[in-house]
């Protein structure tokens, strides 16, 4: 199982702060995304949003599409954050 | 040096003020800032939510940037996260130095960044119903006053064009 969090309002739009995909080989994360439905992986696309695999940020002008997603990875979708 | 805490409980910050204040005796000023959830503005909670493995080592490398820019005697930061209600603190930021101007600039310089430029996402509660909240534009032009060498997660010259 690969692990996908969604932090603020990505959570809403996946339904769940978190979702467990079964992941039966290494898989480049267009693929995986491929398996969430369109409003989510538009939400997740969006140019705004970073991302983390394993709490190591990703560089902002990585394409994420080629990365390779591994079972038992966590990969977390960031939204402009708010805080104080 | 600096003292960071991710808080998930409530906390007080006078008491921690207090005390933040009696461990600097050589420090000729501390300067604090206390942000609260507003009361009255028909907010009826406020919610913040981080992500485990960013945003306590963002929140300490913040300090560090801080510690490393100006001289400090001591510097706290404690952020909370969880459901908050109107009045509770969610932010207290207090830094110790010889003398005032260093204090100030580096209280200011904190939560400047951790307004906009930290893993925090925040949401309130208007007539039962949730709503995210992002920076406002002057959030992300307050930033614009400081150079550094963090990296801001957030392109906050785009983020401004979208104003």
């Amino acid at each position: 199982m690969a692990g996908l969090v969604f932090l603020g309002r990505l959570g809403d739009l996946a339904g769940a702060a978190e979702i467990a995909m079964p992941m039966a080989r290494t898989t480049a994360l267009a693929v995986v995304m491929d398996r969430l439905p369109p409003a989510l992986i538009a939400g997740l696309r969006s140019p705004k949003v970073r991302v983390a695999v394993n709490g190591e940020l990703v560089p902002a002008e990585q394409p994420l599409d080629a990365l390779m997603i591994a079972d038992a990875d966590e990969i977390a979708f960031l939204p402009p954050v708010s805080g104080g | 040096m600096a003292e960071v805490r991710l808080a998930t409980e409530p906390f007080d910050p006078g008491a921690e003020l207090a005390r933040f204040t009696a461990a600097h005796p050589t420090a000729g000023g501390v300067v604090s800032f206390t942000g609260q959830v507003r009361a009255g503005d028909s907010v009826e909670a406020l919610e913040l939510r981080h992500y485990g493995p960013l945003t306590l080592p963002g929140m300490r490398e913040l300090a560090d940037a801080a510690a490393a820019r100006w001289p400090l005697a001591g510097l706290l930061v404690i952020h909370r996260s969880g459901e908050l209600r109107p009045g509770e603190p969610i932010v207290l930021v207090a830094a110790a130095a010889r003398h005032r101007r260093a204090a100030f600039a580096a209280a200011d310089f904190v939560m400047d960044h951790l307004k906009s430029q930290s893993w925090f996402w925040k949401r309130e509660k208007r007539a039962g119903t949730w709503h995210w909240i992002e920076p406002r534009g002057e959030d992300y032009a307050d930033l614009g006053r400081w150079k550094t060498d963090l990296e801001e997660p957030f392109d906050t010259a785009h983020a401004q064009s979208q104003e």
